[in-house]
């Protein structure tokens, strides 16, 4: 019975030839696994049809909204102000009103309350006026015309915050919100489903075999952080591009800090969703239940959306928004935007980020490595956590 | 050689392996034979560290595995799978290179070893394009594309065409010539009697045998002979210390007491006709496997 086997000994001569001068291969270091795992990750992004088309569309939403905004600040109409005799000159001089013409005083009052016009100017009969017009407003102080009116003295400031108009402030807010959301929800359920897949196929445990479990999780959370993190500067070049070339250059100066700490934030905020997206997802089995397995973490991405659409003029919302690690990646952008912000700040909300996503990565991790190998039903969070 | 030394894994309540000890060792194919939920799979995957055990070592050359001494193991798990989506060449250079080959090296073995393999020109293709036996080619190649100093296969056999099967025998039995200790496990019987020097056979989470192929056969030999012989045998019932089990005409099967009383049903035999074949039976893997598994 053992002739067989020196049939194929003497047939593989080749073979045996090889033995002698097989290499010993040292193994790969951690980061190198690491790397290895991520370009994986990478190549496997870009070869995605699905994946190409989201980022186009995303990529010219945000131009479009460029555009959308260049249009609407070049069709800004002029508040509209009642003048009366002499003012009106005074008021015309100044070209930011549209001015209508008011028979008299009387007239004039009428046109404030009907609430045609915002103001009206009239000329100061009293005797000691000093500007020689007269303001009238319905029930507040009309800010703009009393402010273009008045003779200012030179102001410094010490600490100059910038005051933005309620229409930017939502725009930008959206923009932040939208784009942290977007990211987050694709490059997140991407890493999900690619780690549901992994143990779908059971490809999973010959990675296991082959480096260690922490490796892989890196790998999968490097690979597509950099994607997410390559798709946002795209979008703030492009925004920074379109505002430059449609002449909101001022706008652009403004919004120009935050947007660089907007990516700041957002590296690292997305590298501590990618791992709860991979710890999640590693709890099942199959592609069907990866949506109720990652919904918790799904919660915690749209809650900063949320909040900073229907909060961004709240300044108390968006000061602990700024500091809680989920919300920070919007909301200590939006603060330093609004100028509400002291230089410490970002500085402690990232301190803070960081720390949480170092917790995150540990747990994560242990959850990912416990429950790598668990088929069928679900595993519950104690199991995870437990191993 | 590898060795395997008191392992104890539980399951919760459920004990599934209790003192499993036996080694594996360079240069030779060891058949890891047991019945389905026997605890094949979970001591191999102890052995490759993907499991820990509750109890137990298991020793290369006299000294407790390491992650690193691990990685350079070819595996081939129970559970198939590779990437769908990912073409077979770049696949299989892409695993390699996990274990720590240079891109040079990974794409020279990847290619020579889907040649053997009868896959060369698949390469290109996506892996879920492949058929099953394709597959299953490709899975093996992704077990020894680095080059493992040991290989450890879960039943690497099932699913394979009796061509592929031929193929994957050679590769394995070339692997061993080469001086690398292999270890599979198969529910195929006549494979593993064909091709395996060494056997281990597990039932109930406990090794029930274990040893050289041609020993387990010998041991469990019975003092069974089978005689043939040209003229009619009758006379054989007459033979002090014999018990005829089957006779007709020529063709006698007996149970001798002693050694010597086959002997002398053999010189008698030839005293009185032309003897074609004295034979002492030896046992199949398939009624060996039967016998301690019981």
């Amino acid at each position: 019975m053992s002739a067989p086997r020196n049939d194929r000994t003497g047939t593989d001569h080749a073979g045996t030839d090889r033995v002698q001068a097989r290499p010993r291969y040292p193994a790969p270091t951690f980061a190198r696994s690491v790397w290895l795992v991520a370009t994986r990750e990478i190549m496997a992004r870009l070869r995605s049809k699905a994946f190409l088309i989201s980022t186009g569309l995303l990529l010219l939403i945000s131009i479009g909204s460029v555009v959308a905004g260049s249009i609407a600040s070049q069709n800004q109409t002029l508040p509209k102000v009642a003048v009366v005799g002499a003012a009106a000159q005074i008021v015309e001089q100044t070209q930011a009103f549209t001015t209508v013409q008011a028979d008299d005083v009387d007239d004039a009052e009428a046109l404030v309350r009907a609430g045609t016009v915002s103001a009206a100017v009239v000329p100061d009969t009293a005797t000691d006026a000093s500007v020689g017009v007269r303001v009238i407003a319905l029930d507040s102080a009309p800010v703009d015309v009393l402010a273009t009116l008045s003779v200012t003295p030179t102001l410094d400031l010490l600490d100059p915050s910038t005051q933005q108009s309620g229409g930017l402030i939502y725009l930008v807010s959206l923009g932040f919100g939208l784009v942290f959301f977007m990211s987050a929800i694709t490059f997140g359920s991407t890493i999900a489903q690619s780690v549901v897949e992994e143990k779908q196929t059971r490809v999973v445990e010959i990675l296991m075999t082959t480096i260690p479990v922490r490796a892989l999780l890196g790998g999968k959370v490097v690979g597509n952080s950099i994607m997410a993190f390559g798709q946002i500067v795209a979008i703030g070049l492009l925004v920074a591009i379109g505002m430059a070339t449609t002449g909101q250059t001022g706008l652009l100066g403004t919004v120009g800090p935050s947007i660089v700490w907007f990516g700041v934030f957002f590296a690292f905020g997305f590298v501590m969703l990618a791992s709860l997206f991979a710890a999640t997802a590693s709890m099942v089995s199959r592609q069907e239940d990866v949506g109720s397995a990652t919904s918790p973490v799904l919660f915690l991405v749209m809650i900063p959306y949320f909040l900073v659409i229907f909060f961004n003029d709240n300044p108390t919302v968006l000061a602990i928004m700024s500091y809680i690690p989920f919300s920070a990646p919007v909301g200590m952008p939006m603060r330093i935007f609004l100028g509400t912000a002291a230089w410490w700040e970002p500085l402690l909300s990232l301190g803070i980020l960081l720390a949480s996503t170092a917790v995150v990565i540990l747990l994560g991790s242990r959850m990912y490595s416990n429950s790598l190998l668990r088929m069928g039903a679900r595993v519950t969070f104690r199991q995870a956590l437990r191993g | 050689m590898l060795e395997i030394r008191n392992v104890n894994k539980r399951y919760g309540t459920r004990k599934v392996l209790t003192d499993v000890s036996f080694g594996v060792d360079s240069g030779r194919l060891t058949g890891f034979v047991g019945a389905n939920g026997a605890g094949k799979t979970t001591t191999m995957r102890i052995i490759l560290g993907v499991l820990s055990a509750d109890s137990g070592t298991v020793l290369q050359d006299g000294v407790p595995l390491t992650g690193d001494d691990r990685r350079r193991f070819g595996y081939m798990p129970e559970e198939r799978g590779l990437y769908p989506k990912m073409r077979v060449g770049e696949h299989l250079v892409y695993l390699a290179r996990l274990h720590g080959l240079s891109s040079a090296s990974a794409r020279r073995n990847t290619t020579e070893l889907l040649d053997r393999l009868g896959l060369g020109e698949r390469a290109g293709d996506l892996v879920q394009s492949l058929s099953l036996g394709n597959q299953q080619r490709a899975q093996i190649a992704a077990a020894l594309v680095h080059d493992p100093e040991f290989l450890v296969l879960d039943e690497p056999f099932s699913g394979l065409d009796p061509l592929a099967v031929e193929v994957v025998m050679g590769v394995l039995s070339g692997y061993a010539a080469q001086g690398a200790p292999v270890l599979f496990s198969s529910h195929q019987l006549d494979i593993v009697e064909r091709l395996c020097d060494d056997v281990v056979i597990i039932a109930d989470g406990e090794i029930r045998a274990n040893g050289p192929r041609e020993q387990l056969r010998e041991q469990h030999s019975s003092p069974r002979f089978e005689l043939r012989t040209i003229a009619d045998a009758k006379w054989i019932r007459a033979v002090p210390g014999i018990t005829v089990l089957d006779l007709s005409d020529g063709v006698a099967v007996f149970e001798a007491a002693t050694d010597a009383a086959s002997q002398a049903v053999l010189r008698e035999a030839l005293d009185r006709a032309p003897v074609t074949s004295f034979s002492q039976q030896r046992p199949s893997l398939a009624t060996i496997f039967k016998e301690v598994v019981r």
